[in-house]
């Protein structure tokens, strides 16, 4: 299982088109994604889990990829997260 | 089977096409078990499907018709439903409980609907009718029933609904929309207004045109005389062919005169104004020979969205208005929500009088970062052009002085950062509540002008919800009350320098023109549609026996009396 920890940087946190994105992207591969914030964990290919969170500013999450590409999922997941700005 | 219905004729014209209904299909269901839950699942990954396959092409469409903006919406909806934590309970619940996929799909979902409703976030809770549309669409599937997508229609139809709300007309593909008519309503409604804008035929307040008329029947608009015609005989058709053919006809004498000045026949110029809503508008308006924008609805910036618009957005649409009018003048009306036109991500509690209520000017008080962004966005917008701020709902000079110091504040603000504003840009007023009107005189000292809302006027004056059909009889725009209270605020303005405009219905009206002519009143301000009939007929009245006519009709004792002796003086 690959994980790495990111802080939200972006001023909205994650809602609207930061999540979309990031979901687009968890969505593309085979393993399981799973996101972590303050204890609660959902599935990072749910639009509905991610935005229920309601990740803030600031927010100290963890993202968890487990199977055959795990790897590149949380590579792929790092890039959006810097590209966007949020972490 | 021809038939006829008869509603208010809300914008001219005749439109004959198909009727397309934009009417909530029914979707109810009874819960059952079935026996084959694996084929149950089926049914619904089927649906699933067809729902995903429908939703990316009217995604695409969007994104090319409508725009990003608009697409995103349907983005969202694809989202949820490829949602896994939406679709795997679902199949679980079919499979355990071995109930129908409605039934399933129904729990499941009202669950989320439920859970985001409650979060304390404006956009949590836009999400919740992401999924309940959605929910609908797959629903639809399930039970064969055809799903609404007006953003789809791709031939010549006329709309039938019980009413167009802003949210419904964003999603209506124009091309095709040749005419509407809706169960309720009146002139002055947002369908009446949009359909002109849209410069085509509308009846409105038919009652039943949603029971009446089916998907596909063939209909007739006639927005000359408020007359619906369903499944009319072939030589109704030809007649009103010939009739388009008369309407083009004269449209085409109208359109000798968009160069022409207006003025009347004794040589007194007033300026024809038009009322618009966005900058596409502007093409409408210079089409029709407009002199200037009497009045720029600024809320529809705010309307059919999930969020605030930001200053830049703004000031980019303002920008875009005052560059397109090459320096004529444009009065840009401050945010005026509340009332019929609701913001849902404000999240403003239900009223009982939403009329009488927390809206526009008492709203940008209250919520001032909210206002402050807007009149950011038009000050730096204020150098491409000739811009005249105007405030909404002003009752008494308080509002009207906190409003002008948050202006000059703001502006500060924006000098200092070194962005350039125009010099001299007026502050104005609408005038639309009696008690305004009625101390006219003292605000003239501190407005630059004035611009009178009729339908609110009217409305306020005459205690009649414009909304409520069965007072509609109380909207008399020609009731001598009126009329004094409009020739109270003429003057007043005259007497300090200033200047009045008047931005409602009444300002294009046949009727009425004669009358504000006389009462010398400065600017009309309409829909473009209006503006040339409005010159047509400036050219053949005289001010100065319009005067005499002015003063003879405020002493009259009802509406029926001046529409009466109008009609005698002009030849109507």
């Amino acid at each position: 299982m690959a994980q790495k920890q990111f802080t939200v940087t972006a001023e909205t946190g994650i809602h609207a088109r930061p999540a979309t994105l990031l979901v687009q992207t968890a969505s593309k591969f085979d393993s399981d994604v799973q996101l972590e914030y303050k204890g609660k964990k959902v599935n990072l290919k749910s639009i509905m889990g991610v935005m229920s969170l309601g990740v803030g500013k600031n927010a100290e999450i963890t993202i968890y990829a487990e199977g055959s590409d795990e790897q590149e999922a949380l590579t792929s997941l790092e890039e959006t997260l810097h590209s966007e700005g949020l972490a | 089977m021809s038939s006829i219905l008869k509603g208010i004729a809300a914008s001219s014209g005749i439109a004959i096409a198909k009727a397309y209904r934009l009417v909530e299909p029914d979707l109810s269901f009874e819960e059952k078990k079935v026996d084959n839950p694996g084929q149950e699942i089926e049914r619904f990954q089927k649906a699933m499907n067809t729902s995903r396959s429908e939703l990316e092409v009217i995604r695409d469409r969007a994104k090319t018709e409508l725009g990003e903006d608009k697409a995103a919406i349907f983005e969202a909806h694809l989202l949820v439903l490829s949602d896994p934590e939406l679709t795997g309970p679902i199949e679980d619940k079919i499979k355990q409980d071995s109930v129908n996929a409605e039934a399933a799909l129904k729990e499941t979902a009202d669950m989320f609907v439920t859970m985001f409703e409650q979060m304390d976030n404006e956009y949590m809770q836009e999400r919740a009718a992401d999924i309940r549309d959605v929910t609908k669409r797959v629903l639809s599937h399930l039970l064969g029933v055809k799903v609404l997508n007006p953003s789809m229609i791709s031939e010549e139809v006329i709309v039938i609904a019980e009413d167009l709300t802003p949210s419904d007309t964003a999603q209506l593909n124009r091309e095709f929309v040749k005419g509407f008519t809706t169960n309720i309503g009146g002139r002055t409604s947002h369908s009446a207004i949009m359909a002109r804008s849209m410069e085509i035929p509308a009846v409105v307040g038919t009652k039943e045109a949603t029971v009446e008329i089916q998907n596909g029947d063939m209909v007739i608009v006639d927005g000359l005389n408020g007359e619906v015609h369903i499944n009319p005989t072939e030589e109704i058709i030809d007649n009103y062919k010939k009739e388009q053919g008369h309407f083009a006809d004269q449209k085409a004498e109208w359109a000798k005169l968009i160069d022409e000045k207006s003025v009347s026949k004794d040589g007194h110029h007033v300026e024809l104004a038009a009322n618009i809503g966005t900058p596409a508008d502007l093409e409408g308006v210079r089409n029709n020979g407009g002199e200037g924008i009497g009045l720029y609805r600024t809320e529809f910036l705010y309307m059919g969205r999930n969020e605030l618009p930001t200053e830049e957005e703004q000031f980019t649409s303002y920008k875009e208005v005052l560059e397109g009018m090459e320096g004529k003048p444009v009065v840009v009306r401050t945010l005026d929500i509340g009332g019929d036109k609701e913001l849902p991500y404000l999240n403003l509690p239900h009223e009982m009088n939403p009329f009488l209520g927390f809206r526009a000017i008492r709203l940008c008080l209250e919520e001032t970062d909210l206002f402050k962004v807007q009149l950011r966005a038009l000050l730096r917008a204020s150098v491409y052009g000739n811009l005249k701020i105007m405030f909404p709902m002003i009752s008494n000079l308080t509002e009207f002085r906190s409003a002008k110091a948050i202006l000059l504040e703001v502006k500060e603000e924006l000098l200092e950062e070194g962005v350039s504003v125009a010099d001299h840009i007026e502050v104005g007023i609408m005038v639309e509540i009696p008690s305004t009107a009625v101390l006219a005189d003292q605000f003239a000292k501190e407005v630059d002008f004035f611009s009178i809302g009729t339908n609110d006027l009217i409305q306020y004056t005459m205690a009649a919800d414009r909304m409520n059909e069965r007072v509609s009889y109380l909207y008399q725009p020609y009731n001598p009350a009126i009329l004094r209270m409009i020739k109270m605020v003429i003057d007043a303005s005259h007497k300090e320098g200033k200047w009045t405009g008047m931005c409602g219905e009444m300002a294009g009206d046949e009727i009425a023109i004669p009358i504000l002519l006389g009462l010398g009143l400065d600017e009309f301000s309409m829909s473009a549609t209006s503006i040339l009939p409005a010159r047509s007929q400036l050219l053949g009245i005289s001010k100065e026996e319009m005067k005499t006519l002015a003063e003879e009709v405020l002493t009259m004792s009802t509406n029926e009396e001046v529409i009466a002796a109008v009609k005698k003086a002009v030849n109507l």
